[in-house]
């Protein structure tokens, strides 16, 4: 473990999208505990649309609001909707994937036809269709992403499974006794983790992009909360006032999503070799 | 099975699946159909005139009717009533899908011809710092959402020369060439720079993937000169995950941009279908999302002909 973050950090766009990566964290654990310069709810009407300065260091919105505040309490926001959904897709996925190349026949069939149907719809198009049938707000576009993006993961999985399925120390395992259960998770699940792990990572910056389009369209996080998308969507009548309102969250999402790229890239690097040559 | 002849005998089943799908989705929406249908005018209605408007409809009958009434005017081209437009919906979508085609177009040229020389370009600079210049330009367009690509291009134009974008009404190219690109072209740069960045990183990818493997190296040997090898030889493998890269996002796209056509105000296919959500006009949104399902999957199926034409081995079962 030790050795690989080693290598992980040795690499150029792994080293920089961990700290990337690493300092969202940090902001959005800070968030998520109340450690912002202001009560991101709190409104100085004085200080309406005031550019960034010592006292508010990215400036303030229509409401007076302190525009940094709010923005650690977006990432805190984003990031619980990316990490969520990623984690409901890829367990769920993880356990389709799995059961379909463990059982075979009737179960793949039906799972698999049941994704291809899913595949067959433009992510933000799927997500707009749950949307309309649940309704819009933060829980929804956790359940809205983790749906979108299941049938990946149930593909990701699936594929490597079927040929670890078919190697010589899974059949030792099956004539030594073992159980399903523990072939699937010591044996399928342990040489699963390296497509699953880029895959993970990759997918949290989809979700960021996501989560912000469907906030940023209204049917995401529903205001006074805040998040990254709707504080875009509140900059467009204001862009040329107070420009601020749009550059911070505009950087902000960008540096974030660039973050996991950098990372699942790396990631890709160093666990997948057939990667390497093309990315050298 | 040959994979061509499976993928063209799974079309129309997904095709089925995914009717099924829209089609349990719009009915699990809470509250009744009528009033979904009708909106806050439902409230009006007499227990009597529910009753006799849901026989009307076939909603008092069960969902296996229902769903084989609604499919064969499916098949017929009967998506039922707008209720905001009160026209069909196939007209309203087939009202708004020239706008979305045309930006759709546009995108992926403009992506095409920015991503593949560039991507070309870095490949046979691979390490220099060219190379890292195009790879830090691609990794950011990747990473950046388009809706603030567009806000950014906006702010420019508004703050810089004090112009504003084009909106409002579709101007088809055939009426006035130059109003319609004026109107477009905004969008589709929006649009077209963040395709540009994937597909500048997948050709440079499949490019340095060919460039090392041993018909280059033996036509480099034999004197043919660089450009030559580089454009003829090794280019037209390169393309082909670009190939199916492009149909994968020109099928994206042809679902409508939804937040570019929001953010440009363009009366495109994905604003409609917002719209339809926000003013709970299932009928519409149902018939859109069918629609956007069959041409992303018509596109993935030319993909992968196109796909299956380039690359032999393909056919030959090389693909499960």
């Amino acid at each position: 473990m030790r050795s690989f973050l080693k290598r992980l950090l040795g690499h150029s766009s792994g080293r920089i999208g961990a700290f990337i990566v690493c300092l969202y964290l940090a902001i959005a654990l800070a968030a998520w505990v109340g450690i912002t310069p202001y009560d991101p709810l709190k409104q100085f009407r004085i200080d309406r649309l005031q550019g960034p300065s010592a006292a508010h260091w990215m400036g303030t919105d229509m409401f007076g609001r302190d525009v940094m505040s709010r923005l650690m309490i977006g990432i805190g926001q984003s990031f619980l909707v990316a990490f969520s959904s990623v984690g409901i897709a890829a367990l769920v996925g993880t356990l389709l994937g799995l059961t379909a190349a463990w059982f075979g026949r009737l179960w793949d069939g039906v799972v698999m036809r049941l994704m291809d149907v899913l595949l067959a719809f433009p992510a933000i198009l799927l997500a707009l269709l749950f949307i309309t049938v649940v309704g819009p707000g933060t829980f929804t576009s956790i359940l809205a992403i983790a749906f979108v993006y299941t049938p990946i993961f149930t593909r990701v999985v699936r594929g490597p499974a079927l040929s670890i399925r078919a190697r010589d120390f899974v059949d030792a395992a099956r004539t030594f006794g073992s159980s399903t259960s523990y072939i699937l998770t010591r044996h399928l699940m342990l040489n699963l983790v390296a497509p699953l792990t880029v895959q993970v990572t990759l997918a949290l910056a989809w979700s960021l992009l996501t989560e912000s389009g469907l906030s940023f369209l209204g049917l995401g996080t529903q205001p006074p909360n805040s998040s990254l998308g709707l504080m875009l969507a509140d900059s467009i009548n204001l862009m040329e006032m107070a420009p601020w309102l749009l550059i911070f969250p505009g950087l902000t999402v960008m540096l974030g999503i660039l973050g996991f790229n950098l990372l699942g890239d790396a990631l890709r690097d160093l666990l997948d070799p057939r990667m390497r040559r093309a990315a050298a | 099975m040959n994979y061509l002849l499976r993928r063209l005998v799974t079309f129309p089943l997904v095709m089925l699946g995914v009717s099924i799908l829209v089609f349990v989705a719009i009915r699990l929406v809470p509250g009744d159909s009528i009033t979904a249908m009708l909106g806050t005018e439902a409230g009006l209605l007499t227990p009597d005139q529910r009753q006799a408007l849901a026989a009307y409809f076939g909603l008092d009958q069960g969902w296996l009717v229902q769903y084989g009434k609604w499919l064969s005017g499916v098949v017929s081209g009967d998506l039922g009533l707008s209720v905001t437009y009160g026209k069909p919906v196939l007209d309203v979508i087939l009202q708004r899908f020239p706008l979305t085609l045309e930006l759709a177009f546009l995108s992926m040229v403009i992506a095409l011809c920015c991503g593949v020389p560039l991507g070309v370009f870095a490949a046979t600079r691979n390490g220099r710092g060219s190379d890292l210049g195009v790879r830090i330009f691609a990794m950011i367009g990747q990473s950046t959402p388009s809706f603030v690509i567009g806000l950014g291009i906006i702010y420019v134009l508004s703050a810089g020369f004090g112009i504003l974008p084009s909106m409002g009404e579709y101007i088809p190219f055939a009426q006035d060439p130059l109003g319609n690109l004026s109107q477009l072209i905004l969008p589709a740069l929006t649009l077209g720079l963040s395709f540009t960045a994937s597909v500048t990183r997948i050709s440079r990818s499949a490019m340095l993937d060919v460039l090392s493997d041993d018909y280059v190296r033996t036509a480099r040997s034999k004197g043919v000169p660089k450009r030559k090898v580089i454009w003829r030889h090794a280019l037209p493998n390169a393309l082909i995950p670009v190939v199916t890269l492009s149909g994968v996002e020109f099928g994206y796209l042809l679902g409508g941009a939804v937040l570019v056509e929001q953010i440009f105000a363009l009366p495109g296919l994905g604003r409609m279908t917002l719209e339809a959500i926000l003013q709970r006009d299932y009928a519409l949104v149902q018939g859109a999302v069918l629609f956007v399902a069959l041409n992303f999957m018509i596109v993935n199926l030319l993909v992968d002909l196109a796909y299956v034409t380039l690359d032999p081995r393909i056919r030959l079962g090389g693909r499960s």
